[in-house]
């Protein structure tokens, strides 16, 4: 009764063709925008920016570039760690070597070094195929993470091997760093987290995206009706790894403020994101975010039920939520394929027609 | 002359890797010959099963770490330690119980999904395994004994001085899991070749819909085939835990198993057992050679490399069937 689109008439192909072309829905997003943007900033503390909110919209930028290659170009890939490693190394040179230059510019230049990265390990796609290629990106993951700790340029020859962000601000407010606020941390990550969501709905929509979903589809099939395999491929890598490079940058500048390759980037890291995409649904702007948010809230969760509330000890419930983790893939593969996204769609639709049953 | 030996030595051992890979790389190819089905957990599987075995062998309790944070009770072992062999019977059998539940709770309800997403199931089933085993038998990095005998071979090292005049360092364990493996691959083969089940479970491996309509049970062909891939765990878990202990990394030796499988075709167990060979080999030398030269641990990716660069020239593999795609 109270979601329906009854009276909602379109008089242009524009209005027709929007994102949301439900009056409710597009109000819905903009009042999430404003609350995102206006409220939560006054409000944010340390606890739920650091364990809760920029974790989320960090990992919801990786998913949503998986989800470009895995979800709409059906590429599979296990070497997402390996692509934040670039991102986050590759901010780091660059913020080190140009410090009068914005960090927010280094960012979005990582996520272009990673995409030259990602489009040189893509290669191999057009030949191979399935999980033969997804055990190919394998490749990628390990080799990266080796060649970040082995070679010392990459970390400024620090004794640690680790690297650390240097301290940089933005219009007089400090983003980078241990002395960043909650809310600068919050909307940095915000900010790339909305355009990037933007431009990857525009982007999903349009001609590229189509193609990429003809290939995913069915690549020979695609190719004889006259979509190019070789520019579709590699700009779904191109695309998908600027995303994860940024995410990676983020994830070092922003939030973590140190990093080393073999333990932030693992290939742990890679099947968090592979997860995220596919709890949250294939194919699906909305089902990255929901997937990461699922899983970056999951372990919180559990952390304060099991250790907070029963006292358990926090080994005990790592395996448990190792188990659970194992337990929701195989659930949501067997009862709902398409991820969180569609379980949305459904409500929805039920949604429309309650509280009537037909 | 020197460096001629060193590098023969390093060749050797290569070689006897490549067999502990090889056998990893076995219960994958069972499976997915079976039932299409690329197993990611088979490298966990053979985690869980060296970690059931130790637990069996010293009589722990299992959920021991569980059942202290609930009741508050604190158990540790039953107080009995069980033999070797027994152990590993009844490890065998835990395998078994293990493979009836991943058929009736997981596979089932897949049966005509897509294979990629047959193999992200198995991904999940990994972490699930993963848990569960640390959740019953406890984290921490255990050794695992069953008296196979280990240490330095002076049979091989006596016998390689007096006739080169430089003596062989050779593990006695990698000799033993070289006969193991041969064994197991023997029987293997005489099963699929010579017995009715195995020949059903080729004729499932050729086709599922002409093997249903002959009368073969496909429920049943899977929960044996996954039946073996247990054992094979089992067998892989047992020389994998001996050689380096039973711990997290243990079940990453799957991961290595991947790229033999690609160079060796997915299908094929002679594939696999010469990809494990070559990979073995490849690695051992490489870091032998251009490892000091970039700085050494190349073993963590040489073999990815490896594979991708083969495959983008053969897609599938050294032995696998032909690709034909059609529209």
């Amino acid at each position: 009764m109270l979601y329906r689109e009854a009276g909602d008439f379109k008089t242009s192909y524009r209005d027709d063709s929007q994102t949301f072309p439900l009056k409710l829905d597009r109000l819905g997003y903009y009042a999430a925008l404003a609350v995102a943007f206006l409220v939560v900033p006054f409000v944010i503390t340390d606890y739920w920016a650091n364990s809760v909110l920029v974790p989320f919209l960090i990992y919801a930028i990786a998913a949503l570039g998986l989800n470009i290659l895995t979800g709409y170009a059906g590429q599979v890939s296990l070497g997402s760690g390996g692509f934040m490693a670039v991102g986050a190394y590759a901010a780091y040179k660059l913020a080190t070597a140009f410090p009068e230059i914005s960090i927010l510019i280094h960012v979005l230049l990582a996520g272009g070094i990673t995409a030259m990265v990602g489009v040189l390990f893509g290669l191999p796609s057009l030949r191979i195929k399935g999980f033969y290629l997804a055990v190919a990106t394998l490749a990628a993951q390990f080799f990266l993470v080796w060649l970040f700790n082995k070679v010392p340029w990459f970390y400024n020859h620090s004794a640690s091997g680790q690297i650390t962000v240097p301290e940089r601000s933005f219009l007089g407010w400090i983003i980078t760093g241990p002395q960043t606020s909650a809310s600068a941390k919050y909307l940095v990550c915000l900010c790339f987290a909305v355009l990037l969501a933007w431009v990857a709905r525009n982007l999903t929509r349009g001609t590229m995206g189509r193609t990429w979903m003809a290939i995913r589809d069915m690549d020979i099939a695609a190719e004889i009706i006259g979509v190019n395999p070789l520019t579709a491929k590699m700009t779904a890598f191109a695309v998908s790894s600027f995303f994860i490079g940024v995410a990676g940058a983020l994830l070092f500048t922003v939030y973590l403020g140190a990093a080393e390759a073999s333990e932030t980037f693992g290939i742990n890291k890679s099947f968090l994101v592979l997860f995220m995409v596919i709890i949250g649904g294939l194919g699906s702007i909305f089902g990255s975010f929901a997937g990461a948010a699922f899983l970056v809230l999951l372990p919180v969760f559990l952390k304060n039920v099991l250790v907070g509330s029963l006292g358990w000890p926090t080994d005990l419930a790592a395996h448990l939520e190792l188990m659970i983790v194992g337990a929701l893939i195989v659930f949501f593969l067997i009862v709902e394929p398409h991820g969180l996204a569609q379980l949305w769609r459904v409500t929805k639709e039920k949604l429309r027609l309650w509280p009537f049953p037909h | 002359m020197d460096q001629l030996l060193y590098a023969s030595e390093v060749v050797v051992n290569g070689l006897m890797t490549g067999v502990m890979y090889a056998l990893v790389a076995l219960g994958f190819v069972l499976i997915y010959k079976a039932s299409g089905v690329f197993n990611y957990a088979q490298g966990v599987l053979a985690l869980f099963a060296a970690l059931t075995l130790i637990g069996i062998q010293q009589g722990q309790v299992p959920f021991a770490h569980l059942i202290s944070a609930v009741t508050g009770m604190h158990l540790d072992s039953f107080g009995w330690t069980v033999p070797s062999l027994l152990a590993i019977l009844l490890t065998a059998l835990v395998m078994v119980g293990l493979a009836i539940l991943i058929e009736a709770l997981v596979l089932k309800h897949l049966v005509g999904q897509e294979p990629i997403i047959l193999f992200m199931a198995t991904i999940g089933l990994a972490y699930f395994l993963e848990g569960l085993g640390d959740l019953m038998w406890g984290a921490s990095v255990k050794s695992l004994d069953v008296g196979l005998p280990q240490g330095l071979s002076e049979t091989v090292e006596t016998m390689t001085d007096s006739l080169f005049g430089y003596g062989f360092f050779i593990d006695r364990l990698d000799i033993w899991a070289t006969v193991i493996a041969a064994v197991l691959v023997a029987s293997l083969v005489a099963f699929s070749q010579y017995t009715k089940q195995g020949r059903a479970m080729r004729a499932v491996a050729d086709d599922h819909q002409a093997a249903l309509s002959v009368g073969i049970s496909l429920r049943f062909i899977w929960v044996m085939v996954w039946s073996i891939a247990g054992f094979v765990a089992l067998v892989a878990g047992i020389m994998w835990g001996t050689k380096s202990g039973v711990q997290f990394s243990l079940s990453l030796i799957a991961l290595k198993a991947l790229p033999v499988l690609m160079l060796g075709g997915f299908t094929s167990i002679p594939g696999a057992i010469v990809g494990g060979l070559i990979i073995g080999v490849g690695e051992k030398l490489f870091e032998f050679y251009i490892g000091p030269m970039v700085g050494g641990a190349t073993e963590n990716w040489f073999a990815y490399v490896l594979a991708l660069l083969f495959l983008v020239f053969r897609p599938q593999g050294l032995f696998g069937e032909r690709i034909i795609e059609r529209v």
